[in-house]
């Protein structure tokens, strides 16, 4: 594996990492699939775009002012699709349907406003320069990618760790009920973890736009079911475990594009994740529990 | 009369596909009903759907047969997929039996005799849309009879509460493992049916979204009531249709508002009509029964 591979694969994982941080943070609170996440990754990208190619922004304005953006949608996704589901006994699996229908309302939305092409970026926005690493060759806009991930793991990290949202978020987590017994709100730790969460999604879908300079409508179905892989493998609930797998994935797909060629890409993480969730179900990080359903 | 046989020629592929939608929703509530939520169909159905058209595009082997072959094979895979994937559950089933279908999906782009993404063309259309009708009034049959049988019962009991069925000694796998042998066969026939009916298979066409789109349709028809999926597949098949004709009557345009109407309504559904579609005559009932009431 040359330098040059083991750099492609960080930065893609990076993203992979990133989207998969937002998915695990919902399941691991609410027990849901919010299969939304993957439209939210994608408004972000096109809110980014229009800021940087109608409204002459900066890069390092727009992508903030996306990630908000994305966060403020998983507000709504939250209060739309999955707060009227809590407590209905079948709610993980209406509340896939419903977040379903809030990806379609949303990709119906950004067919409207942008059109179904794929759009790119203004020609002179993304920083070009290459540098020297490792034996390879990076773009400053790979660095830029992988610097931002890190950053928001870190932040993530600090959040949920450290601070009071953070272990009312956990506290909820663990159990709702409990949680309110000891005077969190409920609501309000759920609805950030829902603003965070969309946030990463929305992080991951400025950068993915940017490393592959196309954004369409349905550009988040591919990764939609990437991220559920990284989230199996690393372990349901389990940040460490996204952040590993996200990474995990990013170098294997490249190793595998380099040696057995791009069609067999995604074949080998499913073939892989199919294998983990039969030997070992709860992920390589994931805790054991007794009734899962 | 005479517009009766237009109209039937104008729709008779919207008539197809709700029997053909019908009865991949019903490939998905055969494991629902026990509690299960697998999402193989898709790969059942691309295992159908290229298992007959491969034998009557290259054997030309009469249509019945390779509608059974479409039936068994299906079946057959059924069985060690679910060995060893029915022992998780929730979502994780949900995932793995995403996988396996994923997995199904990426073997056939990367194998050539089948012309890979491409996918068969070509292929000799033998469907009537009554047999697709036969196969779902059959497929109901089946889930009518179980209601109410042994069978039936201990279905039920694993889907309120598995270790306590198995407590109770129900042998929980062999039911779960029949009931996912069943959905494979109704998928793999449903797959056959319309790679006959629209001449051509695809990978593409078994791809995720496919799976969803039947879980959707069981689960906003009801999967309370065994026909609930049926009612779905018809709903939402033929809701697009239907706002084809109406959107331009109210002055909306086609394209992605219709999309847009599509989600709204599916929303809707499932935020107020937690047991789906058939739950919406007693529903209306247990209403007016309390209007009556406080009158």
């Amino acid at each position: 594996m040359s330098g040059q591979q083991v750099i492609n694969g960080l930065f893609l994982g990076g993203i992979y990492a990133l989207f998969a941080l937002g998915y695990t943070l919902v399941f691991g609170v609410l027990d849901i699939l919010n299969l939304a996440h993957a439209a939210v990754f994608m408004l972000a990208a096109f809110v980014a775009l229009t800021l940087v190619s109608a409204a002459h922004a900066n890069l390092l304005v727009a992508l903030p002012v996306a990630v908000v953006f994305a966060g403020l949608l998983g507000l709504v996704l939250e209060r739309i699709a999955f707060r009227p589901l809590r407590g209905r006994s079948d709610s993980n699996i209406s509340g896939l349907i419903s977040s379903l229908a809030m990806a379609a309302i949303f990709e119906a939305i950004a067919h409207e406003i942008w059109g179904p092409n794929t759009a790119r970026f203004p020609f002179d926005t993304l920083p070009d320069q290459q540098l020297q690493i490792l034996g390879g060759v990076v773009s400053r806009l790979q660095l830029t990618i992988i610097g931002v991930s890190l950053g928001m793991f870190l932040v993530l990290w600090w959040l949920v760790q450290r601070t009071r949202l953070g272990r009312e978020i956990r506290a909820v987590a663990e159990s709702p009920r409990a949680a309110r017994v000891l005077g969190v709100n409920v609501d309000r730790a759920i609805a950030w973890a829902f603003f965070i969460s969309s946030a990463l999604g929305g992080a991951a879908g400025v950068l993915f736009a940017l490393s592959f300079n196309s954004v369409s409508p349905d550009m988040g179905r591919g990764v939609e079911l990437k991220g559920l892989a990284v989230i199996i493998l690393g372990g349901m609930g389990s940040m460490t475990g996204a952040v590993v797998a996200g990474f995990a994935l990013g170098l294997t797909e490249v190793l595998v594009v380099s040696h057995l060629g791009g069609s067999y890409r995604d074949a080998v993480s499913f073939a892989a994740l199919f294998l983990i969730l039969v030997l070992r179900p709860r992920g390589l990080f994931g805790a054991p529990s007794l009734r899962e359903a | 009369m005479e517009s009766l046989a237009e109209l039937y020629s104008t729709y008779q592929s919207t008539l197809a596909y709700v029997g053909l939608n019908a009865l991949l929703a019903l490939s998905v509530y055969a494991t629902l009903s026990c509690g299960q939520l697998a999402l193989s169909s898709a790969g059942f159905a691309a295992i159908g759907a290229y298992a007959a058209s491969i034998l009557t595009l290259n054997f030309h082997v009469a249509f019945p047969f390779a509608l059974l072959a479409a039936v068994v094979l299906p079946m057959i895979v059924a069985v060690p997929l679910g060995l060893p994937v029915l022992r998780i559950r929730g979502v994780f089933l949900a995932i793995a039996t995403v996988a396996f279908g994923e997995v199904v999906r990426l073997g056939l782009v990367n194998w050539d005799y089948v012309n890979g993404a491409q996918g068969l063309v070509a292929i000799p259309q033998k469907t009537e849309v009554w047999m697709v009708y036969v196969a779902v009034a059959l497929a109901l049959l089946l889930f009518a009879r179980l209601r109410g049988s042994k069978w039936g019962f201990a279905l039920e009991a694993i889907r309120e509460d598995e270790p306590a069925a198995r407590t109770m000694g129900i042998h929980t796998t062999v039911y779960k493992l029949a009931m996912l042998v069943v959905g494979a066969a109704l998928a793999g026939l449903a797959g056959a049916l319309e790679a006959h009916f629209s001449f051509m298979v695809a990978p593409n066409g078994f791809a995720f979204g496919r799976v969803v789109d039947m879980l959707v349709f069981a689960v906003v028809g009801g999967t309370v009531a065994y026909y609930g999926p049926v009612v779905g597949a018809a709903f939402l098949t033929i809701l697009p249709e239907a706002l084809r004709v109406i959107a331009p009557l109210l002055g909306i345009e086609p394209g992605p508002l219709r999309a847009l109407v599509n989600g709204v309504v599916l929303l809707l559904v499932i935020l107020f009509l937690p047991n789906g579609i058939v739950s919406l005559p007693s529903r209306l009932a247990a209403r007016r029964k309390a209007r009556s009431a406080a009158a």
